[in-house]
């Protein structure tokens, strides 16, 4: 939440910048340049061109497809167990080591790279995209009452430290919804939602939306609270076009460039809450793997001391993942504001 | 400005009420009760029952809130801690506060003391290699998070070169404060070195500095006064995210170093069900969260008198 709010002022430029041009009256608008090609257009080549930015987006796809295929691709089970192999190091049959059990290491990690992946693409769906969208067009277009409350419960769930307020939340509601869930199966004979760790999913990303849309709501607010008193909308309106119409052909585009900034730039602080929460034991619980738990229980000095693959393995991961987020949101931020670099 | 001031502190009585509120609520919704964590192996219906009574753990939801509240408002009585008995939270609170505060403050002056000078380092030397140098070696310092740098850190100085010690807390001029406040410190940097840099090379395009220059002012003058000052807004701006962050990190870093602060004991109350403790930590975390947005913009006017406050402002 707190970096998609950092971003701001950045994301208000090129709405800004285009305003500018509007204004200015007769000259070519910013966006749109000789040869033909839109802002849009351009941005994205502007991006395709940087190179390492491009090297980190092909590592994020080949991870999060790894990650989503994990089934598919790990040598071992994630909870087969080979106690002759107990902390053993690299080698050609256990690439990363195997743990304290026996387990395959890169088996693990990758099965953990697929709770963070699962994690980080549900919240930014469900919290940035549909819930922030969603609320900040609603916000802006209805005004009014409407938008006190919308504006007034986003202030108030980014008033404190969110990480903090998920913790409560995910330790208070996650053994009530556990037991609910355990009467379900027990009730239809499913016996898979807990095993799986699909709860533990559903619960983490939940309480990263609830306290993550803000940020974008109140982006899109802003956008639309301009677009809104836009001569072209005004033109459209006059002309009979519906408010749904108005919504995707008018006021949408203008949204979708710092959307698109905020998600990139918002990926690393998903992932690092579910990191977090995994890692102080309330997140996804074992055997289920996930890098933060993988991270807490092979960090101790004994660990680090005798054993460091098993907590190196997990913190190159770890970090590859986020040197990659952390390229690619600023890659990304540079080619749709320009006026930023 | 005052007026401004006075109406978003106005606010802050009726946020803490919805905080407390939503704390207190799902703490009471949560599994367990501290009474079953004291009992451990010996459960007793009966006990239980009659201290759950005597904490008055039994009365509705509605009827305990607002007795809490009631005891802070009227006497700023904050409750008895749970687990240690007979010990007030604000007694408690007032050991670990100080520990905390000191671990922020160092992580906060490594964070803007090495952050700041080389943004500007970077930004002024635009698109050479010391430049790109800077740039990724701060991105590649932001890509790790607390419990990242905290084994890495500990492998090397504490175990490999045996110069500093793993964890505890002896006071903020001792070695032992040095590997947490690093581990804190350093994501910020590379954050505030973008974050100048970024908004130095804004500044550096804007007309008014092609002005300065251009009436002959000493590259010094133009440097110190017109590029730095007002490439500070955003950092300030950027700041009380800071410290909101640095409440998440800290109790990372507590837990992980053994640092007896606010972090650490918060989340044993967690998960001891110590239920004042938490409501109080909410409490002081949102009033501080309010107050350090708050500074941040009653600084903005001081740093750049374009900007009034209160008009057409969105909180």
């Amino acid at each position: 939440m707190s970096r998609n709010r950092a971003n701001e002022p950045a994301d208000a430029t090129p709405a800004r910048a285009s305003i500018a041009a509007e204004s200015s009256g007769g000259v070519i608008p910013e966006g749109i340049l000789a040869d033909g090609h839109s802002y849009w257009g351009l941005s994205v080549r502007r991006l395709l061109r940087k190179k390492l930015a491009m090297l980190c987006l092909s590592l994020i796809i080949l991870m999060y497809g790894g990650a989503l295929l994990s089934p598919l691709i790990t040598p071992y089970e994630y909870t087969a167990q080979d106690l002759s192999q107990s902390r053993a190091g690299p080698s050609l049959a256990h690439p990363f080591g195997a743990d304290r059990l026996g387990r395959d290491m890169l088996t693990r990690v990758i099965y953990g790279l697929r709770t963070t992946v699962i994690i980080t693409i549900v919240s930014l769906m469900g919290g940035t995209l549909v819930l922030g969208v969603a609320l900040g067009l609603l916000s802006g277009y209805m005004g009014r009452w409407v938008d006190s409350i919308i504006m007034r419960t986003g202030e108030v769930t980014s008033s404190f430290p969110d990480i903090i307020l998920i913790l409560i939340f995910v330790a208070a509601l996650k053994p009530r919804l556990v037991d609910a869930v355990q009467g379900f199966e027990d009730a239809t004979g499913i016996d898979w939602i807990i095993r799986l760790g699909l709860l533990d999913y559903a619960i983490i990303s939940v309480a990263l939306s609830i306290f993550g849309w803000f940020g974008m709501a109140r982006l899109v607010r802003g956008q639309v609270l301009q677009a809104r008193e836009s001569q072209y909308t005004e033109a459209a309106l006059v002309m009979g076009a519906s408010t749904a119409r108005i919504l995707r052909v008018h006021i949408l585009p203008n949204i979708l460039s710092p959307l698109i900034v905020s998600v990139s730039a918002g990926l690393a602080g998903v992932a690092g809450s579910e990191l977090v929460l995994s890692w102080i034991g309330i997140g996804v619980q074992p055997p289920v793997p996930s890098l933060g738990r993988m991270m807490f229980e092979n960090g101790s000095i004994n660990v680090i001391r005798n054993e460091p693959h098993l907590i190196l393995f997990p913190i190159g991961t770890v970090t590859l993942l986020f040197f990659c987020f952390n390229i690619l949101g600023d890659a990304v931020n540079d080619a749709f504001n320009p006026r930023a670099r | 400005m005052g007026a401004y001031a006075i109406r978003r502190l106005l606010w802050l009585p009726f946020l803490l009420i919805i905080v407390t509120f939503i704390t207190f609520t799902l703490l009471r919704f949560g599994p367990g009760d501290p009474v079953q964590v004291w009992l451990g192996q010996h459960q007793n219906d009966e006990v239980r029952q009659r201290i759950l009574d005597e904490l008055g753990l039994n009365d509705p939801i509605v009827v305990q809130y607002v007795r809490y509240i009631e005891g802070v408002v009227t006497r700023l009585d904050f409750g008895d801690s749970f687990r240690f008995r007979g010990k007030s939270v604000a007694e408690l609170m007032a050991k670990k506060i100080p520990v905390s505060l000191q671990l922020n403050l160092a992580a906060i002056i490594i964070t803007l003391g090495v952050g700041i000078p080389l943004g500007l380092f970077a930004a002024l030397r635009q698109g050479t290699g010391i430049d790109n140098v800077v740039v990724a070696v701060a991105l590649a310092f932001q890509s790790l998070p607390v419990f990242i740098t905290a084994p890495v850190l500990l492998l090397i100085f504490a175990l490999r070169l045996d110069i500093l010690p793993t964890s505890g807390w002896n006071g903020f001029f001792s070695p032992n404060i040095v590997m947490p406040a690093v581990v804190m410190g350093v994501p910020g940097i590379a954050i505030v070195v973008r974050l100048v840099r970024a908004s130095v090379l804004d500044v550096l395009g804007q007309d008014y500095i092609r002005t300065a220059r251009a009436k002959g002012l000493a590259e010094r003058v133009v440097r110190w006064r017109h590029i730095l000052r007002n490439a500070m807004i955003p950092v300030v701006t950027s700041f009380g995210f800071t410290i909101a962050g640095l409440a998440g990190g800290t109790f990372i870093v507590e837990i992980y170093f053994g640092i007896p602060g606010v972090g650490l004991f918060t989340i044993e109350s967690l998960f001891q069900r110590d239920y004042p403790v938490l409501m109080a930590f909410a409490i002081i975390s949102t009033t501080l969260f309010v107050l350090a947005n708050l500074i941040v913009d009653l600084m903005y006017p001081l740093l750049d008198p374009r900007i009034r406050l209160g008009a057409g402002h969105v909180a």
